[in-house]
């Protein structure tokens, strides 16, 4: 019974990094709010299917097309909106806000829902780990997000663009003064981030049904896990997610699923009281806190 | 190449008529006491001139108006809502509770649900004040959705099926009456409210909060008490919308109500509440006529708030005042 808490519990964790590494590289990291991340995920499934089973793409093709058009669809969406609203916040939440749940009611308008939306897995079969079983896709989850994690580490502490990314949330103005063309960095991080919120969604999605309101969750679990772990911190992402995804497990084995969404809202307005700029946030501890 | 410039001059009326006691006209009386004048008989005479179903879409008008008053209120204090179905939800399951479990009269549960609906929502909040930037509106985007998911999970208050057969108003005039008056009641007393001392101060707490901390005024204390005030008025639309069906369940923490208000306010014109207003009695008939695509609508209302976000982010009401204020022509411009 604890293994299987432990085990699946660590796929959760990973689950809830992979889907939190977009959205942190965008919100956490470059500092854009991006409200219509949790519509990209859903979108980048159903494009995903769509490839597959209406124009009959071989799946590994439409995977990679679907993630080069979710981040296509995020600097778009970033060069047509909200490149005209920066630095206004109200507007910026607003406008992001409206694209990513005009995307989600329009697939639910389509009618978008059903058993039937499924996306294959990678490799079929399980292991077992002890007494337990775990499939191949839950392998390729933990396998996909510990390598994007450590990716999205060295990318943003080696890479000259990674660096521009934390420079822009940090200080705009010395950003610009430094040579970083602080609008174009952030459509690229805009576009990275829907880019990773779309790996992550072909990865995760294969274990169930793509559904609408999988947008309005993915969104809801990513800001959590940003807001606990710290924006700017890509290791905060990591213990953050692992933090929730055990509450989540623990609280599904004591007290039925209902509960484990409301975990999620509990440990944010907990670090909010405790420690506003989480754990281990610093670039912004002294501004968003007044 | 030639180039001009659209110039913008106060109309000679305005000028005149700006200080109340310069008044030397009945056009110009007529001038200050138009735009006001509006709201009020448009809401008082409408009631009588709707047929019965129309008269149900205006209250239901008159509920969005008022939650996208309440949103454009915490707006002018800096707090941007992404769930005025929290208010709205709270509001109406309070209502509903006082009414099935203790058996309270009408009268009695629209305004205790007011005010304790408001209590909780700020409570629930409270932690989010102490913070600047988005997270208020992230906390308030997931705390609806998240009271959904519990009221469906665990099946209190009646679960999916929720609370049915609660008392009704006598009948729909007093609905309407009721609903209008409160809208009107609502719109002059927040706008005379951020034209206070009172509300310059929660004004200035949205500009610079540091400012006003250093004036040694509490600023939590404060936005606590705006928060307040806007949850009144959205668990007022809840504990009355509640009656008005005599009934109270899942749908109370829609999206929809956390989005028509958003739409409305940003449509309308922040900032104004008229703006709020108007904006809604745009947008909701215009989503009874076109009731057949379903759910199309919330498509149409996304897209035309991120249209009016970034092509004309006054809104029309801002628009439609400085045409009543001013005229502009083309100038050349000296090179």
């Amino acid at each position: 019974m604890i293994e299987v808490t432990l085990i699946y519990g660590f796929v959760n964790s990973i689950i809830l990094a992979l889907v939190a590494l977009g959205f942190s590289l965008t919100f956490g990291i470059s500092g854009i709010s991006n409200f219509a991340y949790g519509s990209f995920y859903v979108l980048a499934g159903y494009s995903v299917w769509i490839l597959v089973n209406k124009w009959a793409v071989p799946f590994v093709p439409a995977m990679v097309l679907s993630v080069l058009l979710t981040s296509l669809l995020g600097a778009l969406v970033y060069r047509l909106v909200l490149l005209r609203v920066r630095g206004q916040v109200i507007s910026e939440v607003i406008a992001t806000f409206g694209v990513g749940l005009a995307i989600l009611e329009l697939f639910r308008y389509l009618g978008y829902t059903g058993f039937e939306y499924t996306l294959p897995v990678f490799t079929d079969g399980s292991i077992m780990i002890g007494d337990t079983y775990i499939d191949h896709q839950r392998l390729w989850i933990v396998g996909v997000g510990i390598l994007l994690a450590v990716a999205l580490y060295f990318f943003t502490h080696y890479t000259k663009l990674g660096l521009a990314f934390r420079g822009i949330a940090q200080d705009e103005q010395t950003a610009l003064s430094l040579g970083i063309h602080s609008d174009r960095i952030a459509g690229i991080s805009v576009a990275f981030g829907s880019g990773l919120a779309a790996v992550a969604a072909v990865v995760i999605l294969p274990r169930g049904t793509i559904s609408v309101n999988e947008g309005y969750d993915v969104l809801i679990n990513a800001m959590a896990v940003c807001i606990v772990g710290g924006l700017g911190s890509t290791a905060g992402v990591v213990v953050a997610s692992f933090l929730i995804g055990y509450a989540q497990m623990i609280t599904d084995t004591l007290s039925g699923p209902h509960w484990k969404m409301i975990v999620s809202l509990v440990a944010i307005l907990v670090i909010l009281v405790f420690k506003p700029s989480g754990l281990f946030g610093k670039q912004k501890e002294l501004e968003e806190r007044i | 190449m030639k180039q001009r410039r659209k110039e913008r001059i106060d109309r000679g009326i305005k000028a005149r008529s700006d200080d109340v006691f310069a008044l030397t006209s009945y056009r110009e009386m007529l001038y200050v006491a138009l735009p006001p004048a509006i709201p009020v008989i448009g809401l008082l005479v409408l009631p009588l001139v709707l047929p019965g179903y129309w008269q149900k879409v205006f209250i239901s008008t008159c509920m969005f108006a008022l939650l996208a008053m309440s949103w454009d209120f915490l707006v002018s204090v800096g707090m941007v809502s992404l769930g005025q179905a929290l208010f709205f939800g709270v509001g109406a399951y309070l209502a509903g509770i006082l009414d099935r479990y203790a058996g309270f009269p009408i009268w009695l549960t629209i305004p205790a649900a007011t005010v304790l609906g408001a209590g909780v929502c700020t409570i629930i909040l409270l932690p989010v004040l102490r913070l600047r930037g988005v997270y208020f509106s992230m906390v308030t985007l997931v705390i609806p959705l998240m009271l959904e998911r519990i009221v469906e999970a665990t099946g209190v208050f009646g679960g999916t099926e929720g609370l049915a057969g609660l008392k009704a108003f006598p009948n729909q005039w007093v609905e309407a009456y009721f609903a209008a008056l409160v809208c009107l009641a609502v719109l002059f007393g927040f706008r005379r409210l951020v034209t206070t001392d009172y509300g310059l101060v929660l004004k200035a707490i949205r500009d610079n909060d540091r400012a006003v901390m250093s004036a040694g005024i509490n600023i939590y204390w404060l936005r606590a008490q705006a928060l307040f005030l806007a949850g009144c008025v959205g668990a007022f639309c809840g504990a009355f919308m509640t009656h008005v069906y005599a009934f109270v369940g899942m749908p109370a923490f829609a999206l929809d109500y956390s989005i028509l208000p958003l739409a409305s306010a940003v449509v309308g014109g922040m900032g104004t509440f008229a703006g709020s207003l108007l904006g809604a009695f745009i947008l909701v008939p215009l989503s009874e006529a076109l009731r057949g695509i379903g759910g199309l609508r919330t498509v149409i209302y996304a897209l035309s708030l991120v249209v009016f976000i970034v092509a004309l982010p006054e809104g029309i009401f801002h628009y439609l005042q400085r045409k009543y204020h001013q005229f502009d022509r083309w100038v050349k411009v000296d090179e």
